[in-house]
């Protein structure tokens, strides 16, 4: 690990990166004891969802509460709103460039950060899905056979890899270049940044596409799928980074997160409306044509022949959504954020059901031949996904400590040159010089 | 602590920190194996080779002759049962289509039993690749209609229709597969290859006619009950946590026979042949009968055709 002067840039940008993992590494498993009792936690949960997984590969999956009737649950579900998450977390950064928003520039490593938790997630909900995850191999282009482009899953790999990758440059750029107190340069991250963006729109679409391109299913059969999907992405996206930046402001005080919370607010605002008119669309479509094409929506929201599972949950989803928008309308002299955090919570579980179990499950009841065979989610499928979500967590937790690290100068290359004119994440705003 | 320097201490504690870390990181990688423990005994019953195998189309015959061999000792291995797995080929010149009498079906489910026995169905679900739906005189309303009946047949005011594999033309499983692991042959028929599927029943949700099946759990049958004459791509017992689906009983009607469900129905209401032979009796029933062609609106272009006597 010693680099002489002598050695090459090269050698010197690789033993960098070493020491910045390292470093990152100590970072990561260093904090208070609130920190190591949160990463316990999640640790704990990540575990427990692991040997859930473990034994659902060896038993089959019969241990879940799925059939040939509701071949995909909650794992799909959990897929299909976390994918939403990936998107909004990058493309609420869409209004700071259209309005030329400085500070919300440096939200936009909050949340790619949040998206490559995300996208891992969503990888790892897929994986739990597989009835023969050892042929994993099997999608991967040369030794496999990968159906693309017909297959709506074959897309949806690429994607969400392209999405993983494009994020993880821009943010591990982002924070080595000043680890090692140097500039970053532009052309090595806007790019990305403004592709990402782009892509993100994308992963959201193609997964809606999934679903709605499957005849003979009439409940995802539609075309406002992918705006509704989009849609709500712009509501759990930004109601995530709001709370993040509050706890990281609380965290670490050289970041400024007011503004940036001010301006997600307003899209939240727009966008949670935006998100209940297209519902309501759906539904008026679906109840008022009625015939057969409004059995799923009949059973999603009012139950059929005695059978009711969803209907709690997707009026649990509709007050919650609704709650959060008049929270957003009303309470606007909210200096505390207390309201607002409230509408954000209620907002995140709201889509989560809306955009979960509310639209995978009711794709499958009644079935193509019209019989109605309910679902309800094992103790396996609830530890797994669980699990899946305290994995994520817990890498978005390390993730933020890191940057919040480098950027207040607590973890800096020892072997940095002297640095001048540091630049934050996109080169907007002068960050403070290490306290220590 | 006064014969050490400041230094020093400093380096003596970061030294148990990292040791307490270390511990602890061990102490999560011990509980990690623990927690994944079950899956050595998912992954004990997989060999290298079955690992490896290549795409069914990819095989050449010396590969393909050695993966039925493997597979034989392997049903020999975990069911007790000497068995025969060959390869049949689709027959140029064939096409091959099904039709269903409406007029004289008394939903007797003899189909769905051949199926369940002719093609190794689990003993445990009673699965069959044939459901036959129970519906009213006056309405082909599905959401009125009754599958799991359980009374004498056929009961005044009601007909019934076998559903199964419809073979489509165009089938929406075959896009939707995101690793080529179901196709359609050259006679028409859709096949999955078992050992390539990954288990992700993207094809149960895009199929309209509810034809596929997933291997919730491992198939259980006694080694007496088991078919002996079995194929690859058709009645072989299937793995656990892949997508099976009908095949018109390939090994059988690629050798010329006929499907196990015409075999056993009781009321010859089942006609399969070769939609290019102009004298098979399949040719004949769609001239000059009325045929009705399930969920039609939805352009699969299906091979399996419901008719009426006059």
């Amino acid at each position: 690990m010693s680099v002489g002067t002598t050695d090459s840039g090269r050698r010197r940008v690789h033993s960098g990166f070493f020491r910045f993992m390292w470093d990152s590494l100590g970072r990561a498993t260093d904090g208070s004891i609130y920190f190591y009792a949160w990463m316990f936690a999640l640790s704990a949960l990540a575990l427990v969802g692991a040997g859930a997984w473990a034994s659902q590969v060896a038993n089959g999956m019969g241990v879940t509460g799925m059939s040939d009737h509701v071949s995909w649950g909650l794992y799909i579900a959990n897929f299909t709103f976390i994918v939403g998450l990936a998107a909004g977390a990058v493309m609420m950064v869409i209004p700071a460039y259209l309005y030329h928003d400085e500070e919300m520039h440096d939200v936009v490593l909050i949340g790619e950060m949040l998206a490559i938790a995300s996208v891992i997630m969503c990888l790892l909900f897929v994986v739990a899905d597989l009835g023969r995850p050892d042929r994993f191999w099997h999608l991967i282009p040369g030794p496999g056979r990968f159906n693309w482009p017909i297959s709506m899953l074959a897309w949806d790999v690429i994607v969400l890899n392209g999405y993983l990758i494009l994020n993880l440059q821009v943010v591990t750029y982002l924070i080595y270049k000043r680890y090692r107190g140097e500039r970053p340069r532009r052309r090595w991250y806007l790019p990305f940044v403004f592709i990402s963006i782009v892509w993100a729109i994308s992963i959201h679409t193609v997964t809606a596409f999934l679903y709605s391109g499957l005849g003979g299913r009439p409940f995802w059969n539609t075309a406002i799928l992918a705006p509704r999907f989009i849609a709500s992405a712009f509501v759990t996206g930004p109601a995530f980074i709001i709370i993040t930046l509050q706890i990281i402001e609380r965290l670490v005080p050289v970041w400024k997160a007011h503004g940036p919370i001010e301006t997600l607010t307003k899209i939240m605002r727009v966008t949670i409306l935006l998100n209940l008119f297209l519902v309501v669309a759906e539904a008026f479509t679906q109840f008022y044509t009625g015939g057969h094409h409004d059995d799923a929506a009949q059973y999603l929201y009012f139950g059929t022949h005695g059978h009711s599972a969803l209907v709690p949950w997707i009026w649990t989803a509709l007050v919650l959504n609704v709650s959060a928008a008049a929270i957003l309308l009303i309470a606007r002299k909210d200096s505390t954020y207390k309201w607002l955090n409230i509408a954000c919570v209620l907002a995140f579980v709201g889509v989560w059901i809306e955009k979960g179990m509310g639209l995978i499950i009711p794709g499958f009841i009644p079935s193509t031949m019209h019989e109605i065979i309910e679902y309800i989610p094992t103790a396996t499928e609830w530890k797994i996904t669980v699990g899946v979500w305290a994995f994520g967590l817990l890498l978005y937790t390390v993730m933020v400590k890191v940057a919040a690290g480098v950027f207040t100068g607590e973890m800096a290359d020892r072997r940095r040159r002297v640095a001048t004119g540091e630049a934050t994440a996109t080169g907007q705003v002068e960050a403070p010089e290490p306290s220590v | 602590m006064s014969d050490t320097t400041p230094e020093e201490h400093g380096r003596g504690a970061v030294t148990r920190r990292t040791a307490v870390k270390a511990g602890t990181a061990l102490l999560g990688a011990g509980a990690f194996a623990r927690a994944m423990a079950p899956l050595t005994s998912f992954t004990k019953d997989i060999t290298i080779d079955e690992f490896l195998q290549k795409h069914y189309l990819e095989l050449d015959d010396a590969h393909l002759q050695k993966v039925l061999r493997r597979l034989e000792k392997e049903t020999k291995d975990e069911y007790g049962a000497d068995v025969q797995i060959s390869d049949v080929r689709p027959t140029p010149g064939v096409q091959f289509g099904y039709a269903l009498n409406l007029s004289v079906c008394t939903g007797c489910r003899r189909c769905a039993d051949a199926c369940h026995h002719e093609n190794n169905h689990d003993r445990r679900t009673n699965n069959s690749y044939i459901r036959v739906f129970e519906l009213s005189n006056g309405s082909l309303d599905f959401s009125e209609g009754s599958v799991d009946y359980d009374h004498t047949v056929p009961q005044p005011g009601k007909f019934y229709m076998p559903v199964q594999c419809h073979q489509c033309d165009e089938p929406p499983c075959v896009d939707v597969c995101p690793v080529q692991a179901t196709w359609k042959e050259a006679d028409g028929i859709v096949v999955v290859d078992y050992n390539w599927c990954i288990g992700c029943r993207y094809c149960e949700a895009a199929c309209p006619y509810h034809a596929r099946r997933f291997n919730w759990t491992k198939p259980e049958i006694p080694a007496e009950e088991i078919n002996t004459e079995q194929s690859y791509l058709s009645n072989r017992i299937r793995p656990q946590g892949v997508v099976e689906k009908c095949t018109f009983c390939l090994h059988r009607t690629r050798k010329g026979r006929l499907p196990a469900c015409l075999e056993a129905c009781p009321t010859g209401a089942r006609v399969f042949g070769n939609l290019l032979d102009p004298n098979s009796e399949i040719r004949r029933v769609l001239e000059t009968k009325r045929v009705y062609v399930l969920k039609e609106e939805l352009g699969l272009k299906p091979r399996f055709f419901y008719f009426f006597d006059e």
